[in-house]
């Protein structure tokens, strides 16, 4: 059974692209304002829910041909990997390390290697969320 | 208003032990995600309720309110997103094998070595 | 990080790449890619010998916890370099005979290698740390490495067995080594091992000091297999015969020497430390050369050998402790005792080193073990047998091959503790060498078993699975090369005494030795009739003659009942453990899942209801609230209403939906109460989860409220309400009284000095509590792949998963 909801599946898209770039804000705004790795990996799976309730399985998949498993485990390793770092650098595991950086186009710009951190924390989020989800939706 | 929190806390923690002890699955589920309601609002109550700024130093306010209970329940709110999925799976595979819901007759079996 | 800690994690990071090779490069064997590392290590630790050699000692540190005092600091000085160079030296020979030894086609190669490689650097963490803790944790890691090796051909019962058994005695042994670390900690304050040495005199006369000793040695005496731990080690012979040369005899069970030798400067001075390693090791070493003598598989033989010289390597650390009484380095005798042991050590890698090997070619070339059906090899596989001869007459003190060397020294060692008078020896002074000169005779007449039962007597084709010839010469280049160092040894033993020998001997027993001297190692073959020479001709001739009649005499073993043996003690408390652990589940886990809730929030109730009673704990002061407002007076009505909502509900897509209210609720809560980033979380969240659950809805059954009887839901409403007031009750009086100030303060004023950031929040999340974040990710990693596993693959009826995808 399918129904022909156009007018759904058409709002689903622009609102999808909407929630992506907020979700992508709040992922960088997230040292500095409210948001970091958790909202935006949630946000943006959610995105990706809302495209499930419009179409379907199938089609999402279509559009998003990665295994979230493996982004799963891409996040843990980009976490892990960052607190393990400090090790070759002679400091206690998980020590972070900021400066602050003239680039083009963004100005002034402070970089973490926290932000690698909070990454692999979005990535494992939406593995997660989207692993979950989609493993009990294709299951009949 | 953190008197009266601690006795909302207190009471969705009622609620949700109430559904826990019942026999029917999905109600110990939705017990669970009570429970966890309950104890994010009591973990906000300890750090003290509307004392200071929202916690961002860009507020440059003269006190915050203590971000610490915040960054607690941020991972207890994911945490218990995770929980409470795999109990939905848990339930729901259970029911497709066993055919009841019923925590009665769900008894494991007796294991002899 | 400098070069010695990436040389101790080298092996397992090679480790990780093992599986790739195994997958991308098929047709080479994987061995021949892992041999490269031990070659490289080995060399690369050569370069520490002129340091050593002055009693020198490098030492770097790495920060790993350093809050709780915790460093990875590795340390070379003789001792270890010593471990070092057996660990990779025979690692090396070892993953050589392994490549001809196991097939590249039918074995596992990749599971082997990445075991393999993790004991190495294990066993190199061992000997280089200089923290306890360090060296506790890669002594687990040996433990856990054995275990997989041991049970590498897991379809069979007996490797399985033999698995467990070891891992249960071994990692007891290393639990109580914590402790003892642990013990020794507190009384000394620091966890470093120098630290410790450096005050031995004031932990001696500690109240914990007998304590930590006993505990430190029962580590030592399970990984060493001495009585009566020993039993593991036999069965341990499960293993690839690779696995037993290297880890059951060259290098892991010599982890408990080396701690007992590393402990040394701190325990030694005590007499309990001389009598319990002396007399265990000795009586291990009488006992288990008596009773390998009646083994019947060649590697069982090896194994109880192998106990045997590790007892009498054990008690030569025993009874050198005593030269710490005699200030004189030139005529303190009983230096010797130590030096004989760190002699005896090099020549027992080498000569059952090689030994292992041979049995591994025999077992390979005809199929068995079993000295009954074996016999009159001597034609068909001349190169193994000279090496068996080799390497057995080395292990029976015969000359000119470096056994008999070390084993003169430690006659002479039993013999001279009988002028010993000191820890009221005097009494026993003749059992010493009575038991050492017995133990010897066994240990003659089992060598002798070795080589000639297996290549003289009668040939049996007929019981032999396939025809024996000779081995590749892949297979026999390892023990050519361990053999080779038995002769050499024996002709030379003075290449080894100032450049391996004396450094590690000088580590054992630093405080005799005044600085700028060195301690004299001298060894050579001819002292003119001596004491310890007769004894040796003793051996030889008694044991001769005990061979000759060994059918008329095999008798004595049967009045040793199977009853009263370890094993059978062994597994009689195992099954126990099984059945009374099984019993005193089964009487409260009834199954049901309401008792199981009932217990956790009964107990909740009373436990914390009794203690707010007793230490009269509740406080109402209201004074410090926030006012509230209509807002907030509405939401609570609301959220209230919503849960009413759940408990009444007849349908569960209104249990559903009321459980979503309420989580809205609560992310409006979190925006009056300033908390962004949760209300926004917990808003996301909110529509994830209701999205979950209606995508479950179609699974799920229907909200059916089964007959409960009244007795229980009132019992229900009453442990619900309980739990209830406790936990009003608590918030009330933690808000109440506020006995310190709150730790928030470091975190707003460190947030933007430290680590750069401006959100609190965020900010503790991924740098002050990073490690919590982490844990969390990883939590929801298993939950996952749990639901995944839950849902893709089922359970078939045969007990086997089938993935349906």
């Amino acid at each position: 059974m399918k129904t022909n909801d156009v007018i759904f599946q058409t709002v689903a898209k622009i609102v999808f692209f909407m929630i992506i770039f907020f979700a992508i804000h709040l992922f960088f705004a997230g040292h500095y304002y409210p948001g970091g790795g958790f909202v935006g990996g949630l946000l943006t799976s959610g995105a990706i829910v809302l495209l499930l309730l419009a179409f379907d399985m199938k089609t999402v998949r279509r559009g998003f041909p990665v295994d979230f498993k493996w982004l799963t485990a891409l996040g843990l390793l980009f976490s892990v990997g960052t607190a393990a770092g400090s090790l070759i650098f002679n400091v206690p595991f998980f020590t972070h390390a900021y400066d602050y950086f003239q680039l083009p186009l963004f100005g002034k710009t402070s970089l973490h290697t926290a932000m690698l951190f909070d990454l692999g924390v979005y990535l494992v989020v939406i593995g997660v969320t989207m692993t979950i989800i989609q493993t009990i939706g294709e299951s009949e | 208003m953190e008197i009266l929190m601690c006795i909302v806390a207190g009471l969705l923690f009622a609620a949700a032990v109430y559904l826990m002890l019942s026999k029917s699955l999905l109600r110990i589920i939705i017990g669970t995600g009570l429970l966890s309601h309950g104890t994010h609002l009591m973990l906000l109550t300890m750090g003290g309720l509307k004392t200071g700024a929202v916690p961002v130093l860009g507020e440059n306010a003269a006190s915050y309110t203590d971000p610490i209970p915040q960054a607690l329940i941020l991972t207890a709110i994911v945490i218990s997103f995770g929980v409470t999925a795999v109990f939905l799976v848990i339930a729901y595979r259970a029911y497709q094998e066993l055919g009841t819901d019923n925590m009665d007759q769900m008894r494991g079996m007796e294991t002899d070595d | 990080m400098s070069l010695l800690h990436w040389a101790i994690l080298a092996p397992f990071i090679m480790a990780v790449f093992v599986p790739f090779l195994r997958k991308k490069a098929a047709s080479i064997h994987t061995g021949w890619f892992v041999l490269i590392l031990p070659v490289v290590l080995f060399s690369t630790f050569l370069q520490y010998f002129p340091v050593t050699m002055n009693n020198g000692s490098v030492s770097e540190t790495a920060a790993w916890i350093p809050s709780l005092g915790i460093d990875f600091t590795a340390y070379v000085d003789g001792l270890s370099l010593l471990f070092v160079l057996l660990i990779t030296g025979i690692g090396a020979l070892v993953v050589l005979y392994s490549i001809f030894y196991l097939s590249k086609t039918k074995e596992s190669l990749h599971h082997f290698y990445v075991y393999l490689l993790m004991f190495m650097g294990a066993m190199l963490g061992v000997v280089l740390s200089d923290n306890v803790i360090t060296l506790y944790m890669f002594w687990e890691f040996t433990s856990i490495s054995s275990f997989l090796l041991i049970a590498y051909w897991y379809d069979r019962d007996r490797s399985r067995y033999g698995a467990l058994k070891s891992m249960l005695i071994t990692v007891f042994g290393g639990l109580m080594m914590l402790g003892g670390f642990l013990v020794l900690s507190i009384m000394g304050n620091t966890f470093s091992i120098r630290e410790l040495a450096a005050q031995a005199p004031e932990l001696n006369d500690h109240p914990l000091f007998l304590l930590a000793m006993i505990l430190v040695l029962l580590g030592a005496f399970t990984k060493s297999a001495q009585f009566p731990f020993y039993i593991w080690l036999p069965d341990a012979m499960e293993a690839p015969t690779p696995v037993s040369a290297y880890l059951h005899s060259a290098t892991m069970v010599k982890a408990g020497i080396y701690l007992v030798a590393r402990f040394s400067p701190i325990f030694a001075f005590s007499g309990y430390w001389f009598w319990i390693v002396g007399a265990v090791g000795l009586f291990t070493m009488a006992w288990a050369s008596f009773n390998a003598v009646k083994q019947t598989d060649l590697k069982g033989i090896l194994a109880f050998s192998t106990v045997s010289q590790l007892g009498l390597i054990m008690s030569l650390l025993g009874i050198g402790a005593a030269s710490l009484h005699f200030d004189a380095l030139d005529d303190n005798i009983y230096t010797a005792a130590v030096i004989a042991a760190v002699f005896h050590l090099i020549n027992h890698a080498t000569f059952k080193g090689s030994l292992f090997m041979v049995v591994g070619i025999i077992d390979h070339e005809t199929g068995t073990r079993d000295i009954r059906k074996l016999g009159g090899l001597m034609s068909l596989m001349p190169i193994t047998f000279t090496l068996s001869v080799i390497g057995a007459f080395s292990m029976a003190g015969l000359p000119p091959f470096n056994g008999f060397l070390s084993k003169e020294m430690f006659l002479l060692s039993m013999i001279q503790l009988m002028e010993l008078n000191l820890f009221n020896v005097e009494s026993w002074a003749l059992l010493f060498p009575v038991l050492a000169w017995v133990g010897s005779v066994f240990t003659f007449i089992y060598s002798m078993m070795i080589v000639f039962k297996v290549f003289t007597g009668k040939f049996q084709p007929e019981k032999l699975d396939k025809k024996p010839h000779e081995a590749p010469l892949g297979m026999l280049i390892s023990p050519i090369v361990l053999a080779l160092l038995v002769v050499v040894f024996g002709l030379f033993p003075n290449l080894l005494s100032y450049s391996l020998i004396q450094p590690a001997a000088a580590a054992i027993v630093p405080s005799i030795i005044p600085p700028g001297e060195q301690l004299y190692v001298n060894i050579y073959f001819w002292h003119g009739i001596t004491p310890e020479l007769l004894m040796t001709i003793g051996v030889i001739i008694v044991g001769l003659l005990l061979y000759k009649w060994l059918p008329k005499w095999m008798g004595v073993y049967d009045y040793f009942p199977g009853k009263v043996t370890l094993n059978h003690f062994y597994n009689a408390s195992l099954y126990a453990a099984e059945r009374g652990s099984n019993s005193i589940t089964n009487a409260y886990m009834t199954g049901f899942i309401r008792s199981y809730l009932v217990y956790i929030f009964a107990f909740f109730i009373a436990a914390l209801g009794f203690t707010m009673w007793a230490k009269e704990a509740f406080t109402f002061d209201a004074s410090a609230a926030a006012p509230i407002n209509f807002y907030e007076v509405a939401l609570v009505l609301v959220l209230i209403a919503a849960t009413l909502t759940i408990l009444f509900a007849k349908s569960r897509l209104t249990s559903i939906i009321s459980l979503g209210a309420v989580g809205y609720t609560v992310s409006l809560f979190f925006v009056i109460f300033r908390a962004p980033d949760l209300a926004l979380t917990q808003l996301v969240i909110e529509t994830v989860s209701t999205a979950l659950f209606l995508l479950c809805f179609y699974h799920l059954p229907k909200l059916s409220r089964h007959e409960e009887r009244r007795r229980f839901q009132v019992g229900n409403a009453i442990i619900a309400a309980g739990v209830g007031m406790i936990v009003t009750l608590i918030g009330i009086s933690a808000h109440s009284s506020k006995f310190f100030d709150s730790i928030n303060a470091y975190y707003i004023e460190n947030t933007y000095t430290k680590a750069g950031g401006e959100n609190m929040v965020n900010v503790i999340l991924v740098d002050f509590r990073g490690f919590d974040t982490l844990f969390e990710i990883a939590v929801l990693s298993v939950a996952a792949l749990g639901i995944y596993g839950l849902i893709k693959l089922r359970l078939e009826k045969g007990g086997e998963t089938n993935e349906n995808e």
